[in-house]
């Protein structure tokens, strides 16, 4: 085990992990921001995804001693309240069924929208076609994308 | 009667909420009674010394919120928003001020709390329009006397009771202690569906804010402080069994606290998910065989041979009409079709996890399960203790699919949690929900129809094999009553690979193969496949043959919905096919339009007609219906677990294929308006999707497809590789 610095919504924190604990588990375990989910643990679902720098990356893939100084934001820093534009576009579309994969569409979304603030409905498909909807939800998280893109600042 | 400890606790929580409030209680047993002999108000006294008999809450609080018990297991169906939709309705609420708390399972004072077979709106429809009413009418008679008018003069909207002529008005809130001491009035009357203002608008879910910001609300996500994680190495193989286990070196690794055999699950238990993971992969473990290692070649040697079998003992006839061997023999032409579909996981994006604390004073369940009570009373017949010990709280569900209805991860965390003596959530991985079983049956089925010189269909016959499948027909489905001579079918292989409901049960692909062999048959006697299928609905409508259990109108208006809303036949430069089924008390028709771009086809566009009674919730129904038509495309498309050797082959989502967002094409909803009590929505979407998709191939490509996944059969293979 080794203590590990992590910046993680704006907030330095600390988690005594083994060095290849995957950075999902690190936040769930350990940090107990649990809106990251665990759908596969090989990178093809998206449900853990998480920004890093601003990029998007599934967290359940990537150890937590590769993480160093970079700033992790999660579902929980992208607003306090919901107040993203994504996530009011999610609101506002009525976007998800079960729910469960739902924070990993939308933090893979804002990056999405966070470098490109227009894309084409082929960028969108694109950018989310590593974000699995088991309830099929889809249509609706491309409404909710489009619609988050005319908020976009 | 005396609460049990966890009821009250949540109960109290809520007689919180509507203190100095209006508390209505009802049963849920007596949805059909006139008299309200099934609803009461609930007095402070009671309330205070827990001694409530009435099962279901509804509470008004001074400050006007409402607040409603919602005892079913939400798992995307959106019964949290419906329910408590259906209450507001006749109670005329302000639905912004209406809050729902999901119940425990509680078995007294509930019924039916299980999420399974598109049934929970239907079952409850008439009891939630009742206690909404009850309180309404008591809400009024308070009004009435404060005011000194007569009842009849009063209005309601808005959570407010109006009195136009004078002009006065008083919030819910304000007269719910009022209301607390009217007496409950003879008779409650429901509203005229046509006066419905909230029941058919489309409401956003409940719980998209703590959805949308990642609160803890999956079991995954369920934490008490001391709790251990513990990840079971359960047998590779169906058909083996524990031998062995040299756990050392996976107990001197970091973070772990023990491992524990039982029956042939080896649990690790330790301090994080992660420390469970990585040991359990240090666990050195012999299996033996305990039964047949059966393999997918297996498998398809069987189909064939059961269905030509002649045994009587094994060939179990479901329906028989008439005399299919004269008709067969007098035919002009048969025609003969053979469809088979492989196993399917359910592959919930939440994977199974439960927790369990397992203490001499009681036992807590926490997590996502579809059937609560049934999980409870495995639990105590585990542990040989009375059900009134096991506390079991639902946590939201990261989708169901029909695999939550099954107990075993729960069991599997009771037991571990019991021979630990410490609270204790077991996880499963995806390679662990991909492997162990309770799978979508794999399922071969051959259709004959007999035609007589004028095209007539004068005999049909159905043969299905399945494995671990039960009864895989539907013998009263349609085209049962349409056709003179009719023989049905259902042979079954016991296997040691576990099976179980899959959203739909059987449906799933029984619809497209039946609806497969309808096509053909009325391409064979050139006829325009909807007429086809409307004929033979006249046909049945006319001259029934044995029993009927679809409802002829109600199919044959959704068959002419969706051939309107779709341009059926009207459409240049598109191939479409055609789909209807009845299955859960409702029916779905679908058209599939193929378009030629380069020489591939593309799905264009998917047009679906529903008739499920009254809508609830139009944005939950919109959604169930897209949902189900995207599950039914993705799994016909692309869904197959294979065997060799008893071990499932597909062990993650790297190959184990769902559906993506670019595979999807438009789809659009209509819905029957018919004013039919609601009739369930979780699963009728779904089955028509492979066979109207299948019959738009055809028409583009001239090939017909047969078996699933579609993207591993010839015509698609040929032109496109594997994507649509």
């Amino acid at each position: 085990m080794a203590l590990f610095k992590l910046q993680v919504n704006g907030k330095s924190v600390e988690a005594d992990v083994e060095a290849d604990t995957p950075l999902l588990w690190v936040l769930r375990d350990s940090l107990h921001l649990v809106g990251t989910k665990y759908g596969c643990g090989i990178a093809q679902c998206g449900a853990c995804t998480v920004h890093l720098n601003g990029t998007a990356v599934r967290s359940c893939t990537l150890p937590v001693s590769a993480v160093k100084d970079s700033k992790v934001t999660t579902i929980e820093g992208l607003s306090e309240d919901g107040s993203h534009p994504v996530q009011q576009a999610w609101t506002e579309v009525d976007v998800p069924q079960c729910g469960y994969c739902q924070c990993g569409q939308i933090m893979s979304a804002a990056a999405l929208l966070n470098k490109n603030p227009h894309p084409t409905e082929e960028q969108i498909e694109t950018a989310m076609n590593g974000n699995i909807c088991r309830c099929g939800t889809y249509h609706r998280i491309f409404e909710a994308i489009q619609l988050a893109s005319t908020k976009m600042k | 009667m005396t609460l049990p400890k966890t009821n009250r606790r949540n109960f109290l929580k809520l007689a919180a909420t509507a203190s100095g409030g209006l508390l209505i209680g009802f049963h849920w047993a007596d949805a059909q009674a006139s008299a309200p002999s099934s609803i009461a108000v609930i007095g402070e006294d009671a309330l205070a010394a827990g001694n409530v008999e009435f099962n279901s809450y509804l509470s008004i609080g001074t400050d006007d919120i409402i607040t409603i018990m919602s005892p079913n297991p939400e798992l995307g169906q959106n019964i949290k928003t419906s329910f408590p939709m259906i209450v507001a309705e006749e109670l005329d609420a302000d639905w912004k001020k209406v809050k729902v708390i999901q119940a425990p399972l509680d078995s007294k004072r509930f019924e039916r709390q299980v999420t399974g077979g598109s049934g929970a709106v239907p079952h409850s429809w008439e009891r939630l329009r009742k206690a909404g009413a009850t309180a309404r009418t008591l809400l009024i008679e308070a009004a009435s006397k404060r005011w000194n008018v007569p009842t009849a003069s009063l209005t309601t909207e808005n959570s407010t009771v109006i009195h136009a002529a004078s002009g006065k008005k008083a919030t819910y809130g304000e007269l719910a202690v009022e209301a607390s001491r009217a007496a409950i009035p003879a008779e409650i009357k429901l509203k005229d569906k046509k006066d419905f203002k909230l029941i058919g608008t489309a409401v956003h879910n409940v719980d998209n804010p703590d959805m949308v910001t990642g609160k803890p609300l999956y079991g995954l996500d369920f934490y008490r402080e001391g709790m251990l994680y513990a990840m079971i190495q359960r047998p590779e193989s169906f058909g083996k069994k524990l031998k062995s286990v040299d756990s050392d070196a996976a107990k001197a690794m970091p973070g772990i606290v023990d491992v524990v055999t039982f029956k042939n699950n080896v649990a690790v238990v330790g301090k994080s998910t992660w420390a469970v993971n990585k040991a359990r992969k240090a666990l050195k473990i012999t299996y033996e065989a305990d039964g047949a290692l059966e393999s997918s070649a297996d498998h398809n040697r069987l189909f064939k041979e059961l269905l030509d079998s002649t045994d009587t003992s094994v060939v179990s006839v479901k329906r028989q009409d008439g005399d299919v061997n004269a008709a067969f023999k007098s035919a002009a032409k048969v025609i003969t079709r053979e469809y088979q579909c492989p196993f399917l996981s359910h592959a919930p994006l939440e994977p199974m996890n439960f927790f369990a604390d397992v203490r001499e004073d009681g036992v807590d369940l926490v997590g996502p399960t579809q059937t609560p009570e049934l999980a409870r009373n495995e639990v105590a017949k585990l542990l040989g203790i009375s059900p009134y010990k096991v506390s079991v709280e639902l946590t939201r569900l990261g989708g169901g699919f029909g695999r939550r209805l099954k107990a075993d991860y729960v069991l599997e965390a009771a037991e571990l949690s019991s021979l630990i003596k410490a609270p204790v959530k077991v996880i499963w991985t995806r390679e662990d929900d991909l492997t162990g079983g309770s799978y979508r049956p794999a399922v071969r089925y051959r259709f004959s129809a007999a035609l007589d010189a004028s095209g007539n269909m004068i005999g049909y016959k159905l043969r299905g094999v399945g494995i671990n499948a039960g009864n895989c027909t539907r013998e009263d489905n349609f085209p049962a009553g349409a056709v003179d001579n009719l023989l049905i079918e259902s042979v079954e292989h016991k296997s040691p690979i576990t099976t179980g409901p899959w959203r739909a049960p059987i449906t799933n692909f029984l619809a497209f193969a039946e609806q497969g062999f309808i096509d053909e048959v009325a391409d064979a006697v050139k006829q325009d496949p909807v007429k086809f299928r409307l004929n033979l609905l006249d046909r049945a409508k006319a001259t029934p043959v044995g029993a009927i259990k679809y409802d002829i109108d109600r199919m044959k208006a959704v068959i002419e919905l969706a051939a309107n809303k779709s341009g059926w036949g009207t459409k240049k430069g598109v191939a479409q096919g055609f789909s209807v089924y009845f299955s859960h008390r409702s029916y779905v028709a679908q058209v599939a339009d193929v378009i030629m771009k380069k020489g591939k086809p593309v799905l264009d566009k998917i047009t679906a007609a529903a008739d499920c009674g009254v809508v609830v919730n139009l944005s939950g129904a919109n959604q169930q219906v897209r949902g189900g038509v995207v599950d039914g495309l993705g799994h016909a498309m692309y869904g197959q677990l294979t065997f060799k050797d008893g071990a499932a082959e597909q062990k993650n989502f790297n190959s184990y294929r769902l559906i993506r967002m670019r595979e999807i094409p438009g789809i659009d909803v209509h819905f029957v308006d018919n004013g039919i009590d609601p009739t369930g929505l979780g699963e009728p979407a779904l089955p028509p999707t492979g066979g109207a998709v299948a019959n738009a191939l055809y028409k583009a490509l001239g090939k017909r497809i047969y078996d699933q996944p579609f993207s591993k059969q010839e015509p698609l293979r040929a032109t496109l590789g594997e994507k649509l």
